[in-house]
């Protein structure tokens, strides 16, 4: 698929013709805390039920992942540099570490540098709140079969469980592994970006937990320039490991609108590292289906005409 | 939480089956630590040289005796434990998985519903197709047969199909809406239009009545058949599983193939008497389909190892085997080719044998793809590895194909 200029306005192309800009997260995880503010929020908002109080031994990471009844997830991980080991990204020091402040958009009360720099022994640990990603192309939505699944005025992705008849589609589908199927209730589920908030003026429940403003809520626009000036200002404060993750409109999802300030490569964090829309195949694959269905009708008739001559 | 079970997992701690782990070290430590196979890989003293110096939170860790090192990754056996030292019970994390968690979900659709259903699809579709042409030629033993098969496949179907949902009572809501971006939307509409037109003409067929109608929707099964065998190809593919995927290109053929095999198949086993239309068709999709899943393993490398590792390769192996003897036997036996082959009565013998074991092989190759697609959602591997290997090739600005090409 070709990409122009500017970044594709998912809403319009749902058929908005007046609708409200496009609305996402941007998760920056050099200021998470792995306080989990987000996990407990999104559950008391949107009644998400109980899914499990577990000891996963992965760190303090008693989710899992993302699932039907868990639509924000933090992520723990424990990483020791050791003697010997590749330079890999991290926090090392650079000419402009300490000055500056990132941003004055407000955007986090952590400003200098990332919480997950390596300590004097050698040690990190990173922490990120992971989330429905709201693609731009997004195949849960485009492979839901009962229209279920739809895009919102702002641009999200949104499963109405009052048509959802649980065919588990959009589960093989998400190339995240984000939307799946609740036991005992049979439909699918995942973040709303809190639907029924942004839409009375409130920023989800996630965001307005966060307390460090890891979880920042705006225009899509804005935060992708909000993005932008953090990854800089940690270049220069030394953080070389620090990156974003679909916030480019050119990416295999043309851009998410929810995206991420990671530190280390996506796959640290369970998140593929170029994930492509499962469903930009499919034209190509329609044409082999039908090239497909015709040589079975070429071979019927084949079968049918040798037995004539035959006979 | 499912775990990979392959030996080439990326997993960090892939584990044994339950029960293999050091039954000497009771509590939930040593659980914890068979489970997740803490100190494989033969790094232990590294591990150790770590734990002495690491100090990130104490609630993770704890002063045990270990057991033995140098032992292969997943804490399966109970090797000699090791004086006391500290060390982390959780696990360091790979660098390229989070705890060799699935990155994507494993596909909800139950065993045997939805591989019973790719196969029954395939089966109800190219009956209608065969009937067509048996009714074509005048072979109206044979179109009889078919058309009953073709009924009794799609309504078998339909109701694995319902049954896999997770609101079965909402199963109308398929036809709320027509999306051609949704495999499955398709095939709601494609099975319905083929479902009243293989009814009517299964129908007319076994009474005798109103034969221009029963024509008529046989024609029109015939014609929506081929799309119902092929289609589901397309609903499988367009999922972010990578043995799927990937396979994009040559499964619908592998499905065409696997179809035509099965329906010829059962129309041997049904008339081994007027079975050479039958056999043909059958003969033609075999090697079809043994040619695309060729071609499929060959072009997946990596991506296909699911399809080449245990169980989905134990179906495979075994599908192919029944597909090369069957449609051998039924050419070389019944006689279509080499114009006459074994006399009646084994004739009859032979094409029942060999239509059972088409019949066989198609659903286990059903079964064999469905399950290579669990393996690979399974593993983060499947993802990780080919979109590395894509950024990488983006990043040395070589000129590739689009991914999934």
């Amino acid at each position: 698929m070709a990409h122009s200029a500017p970044p594709l306005d998912p809403a319009a192309h749902a058929g908005y013709e007046d609708h409200p800009p496009r609305m996402g997260f941007f998760t920056d995880t050099s200021v998470c805390i792995g306080c989990k503010a987000c996990e407990v929020a999104c559950k008391e908002w949107n009644h998400v039920p109980e899914d499990g109080l577990n000891l996963l031994g992965m760190s303090y990471d008693n989710t899992g992942g993302l699932g039907a009844s868990t639509w924000r997830h933090v992520a723990f991980i424990e990483q020791i540099k050791r003697p010997g080991d590749a330079p890999g990204p991290g926090h090392e020091p650079g000419p402009g570490h300490g000055h500056g402040h990132p941003d004055d958009s407000g955007a986090s009360v952590l400003t200098e540098s990332a919480l997950g720099e390596f300590s004097a022994d050698g040690s990190r640990w990173l922490m990120a709140s992971n989330v429905c990603k709201h693609c731009t192309e997004s195949a849960c939505l485009d492979v839901c079969p009962t229209g279920a699944l739809m895009r919102t005025e702002f641009g999200t992705v949104v499963v109405q469980e009052d048509v959802c008849n649980g065919c588990g589609y959009c589960v093989s589908a998400c190339p995240f592994g984000v939307i799946e199927r609740r036991e005992g209730d049979g439909r699918a589920w995942k973040c709303t970006l809190c639907y029924d908030r942004i839409g009375d003026g409130l920023e989800p429940a996630c965001a307005k937990a966060c307390p460090t403003q890891s979880i920042q809520f705006g225009p899509v626009d804005e935060l992708r320039d909000r993005a932008q000036l953090r990854v800089d200002a940690l270049h220069e404060a030394g953080e070389t490991g620090a990156r974003l993750y679909l916030e480019d409109p050119d990416d295999g999802i043309s851009g998410g609108g929810a995206f991420f300030l990671l530190l280390d490569e996506p796959e640290v964090y369970g998140l593929p590292p170029d994930p492509v829309d499962t469903t930009r195949d499919l034209p190509r694959m329609w044409r082999h289906v039908a090239t497909a269905a015709g040589a079975l009708v070429v071979g019927g008739l084949a079968a049918a005409l040798s037995g004539r001559r035959g006979s | 939480m499912s775990r990979p079970q392959d030996p080439g997992s990326t997993g960090p701690r892939s584990t044994g089956p339950a029960g293999t782990g050091n039954g000497n070290e009771p509590g939930l430590a040593a659980r914890v630590r068979e489970r997740w196979g803490v100190h494989g890989r033969g790094q232990h003293e590294r591990d150790r040289a770590e734990a002495r110096s690491v100090d990130l939170h104490d609630g993770v860790r704890e002063r045990a005796g270990r057991s033995g090192g140098g032992r292969p990754s997943g804490g399966r056996h109970g090797g000699a434990r090791n004086a006391g030292g500290e060390q982390f019970v959780v696990p360091r994390a790979r660098p390229d998985s989070y705890y060799g968690k699935p990155i994507i979900k494993e596909p909800v659709w139950g065993s045997p519903d939805v591989p019973g259903y790719l196969f029954l699809g395939g089966l109800a579709g190219a009956s209608a197709v065969l009937a067509g042409f048996a009714q074509a030629t005048g072979n109206h033993r044979q179109a009889r047969v078919s058309k009953v098969a073709a009924v009794g496949a799609v309504g078998l179907s339909g109701v694995a199909l319902v049954a896999d949902l997770g609101r079965p009572e909402r199963f109308l809501n398929m036809l709320r809406v027509f999306k051609p971006t949704s495999p499955m939307s398709v095939g709601s509409w494609l099975l319905s239009g083929f479902g009243g037109a293989a009814v009517a003409s299964a129908a007319c067929a076994v009474t005798g009545r109103l034969p221009r109608a029963g024509a008529a929707a046989t024609a029109g099964a015939a014609v929506l058949g081929p799309g119902v065998c092929t289609y589901t190809a397309a609903l499988i593919c367009d999922t972010a599983v990578p043995a799927w995927h990937e396979g994009h290109r040559e499964m619908p053929y592998v499905f065409a193939g696997s179809a035509a095999s099965a329906a010829g198949g059962l129309g041997m086993l049904a008339t081994p008497g007027h079975a050479g239309l039958a056999t043909r068709f059958a003969a033609l999709g075999a090697v079809t389909e043994l040619t695309a899943k060729r071609r499929m393993m060959d072009r997946l490398g990596e991506t296909g190892e699911p399809y080449r590792t245990g169980r989905p390769a134990k179906l495979l192996n075994v599908a192919e085997v029944l597909t090369v003897a069957g449609a051998a036997a039924a050419l070389l036996g019944g006689g279509p080719v080499l114009g006459g082959g074994a006399p009646g009565g084994r004739r009859r013998v032979m094409n029942t044998l060999c239509g059972a074991a088409l019949l066989t092989a198609s659903a286990l190759t059903r079964f064999g793809i469905f399950e290579a697609g669990r393996v690979s959602a399974r593993d983060p591997k499947y993802i990780v590895r080919p979109q590395r290997e894509r950024l990488a090739a983006k990043a040395a600005g070589s000129v590739t194909d689009p991914p999934g090409s």
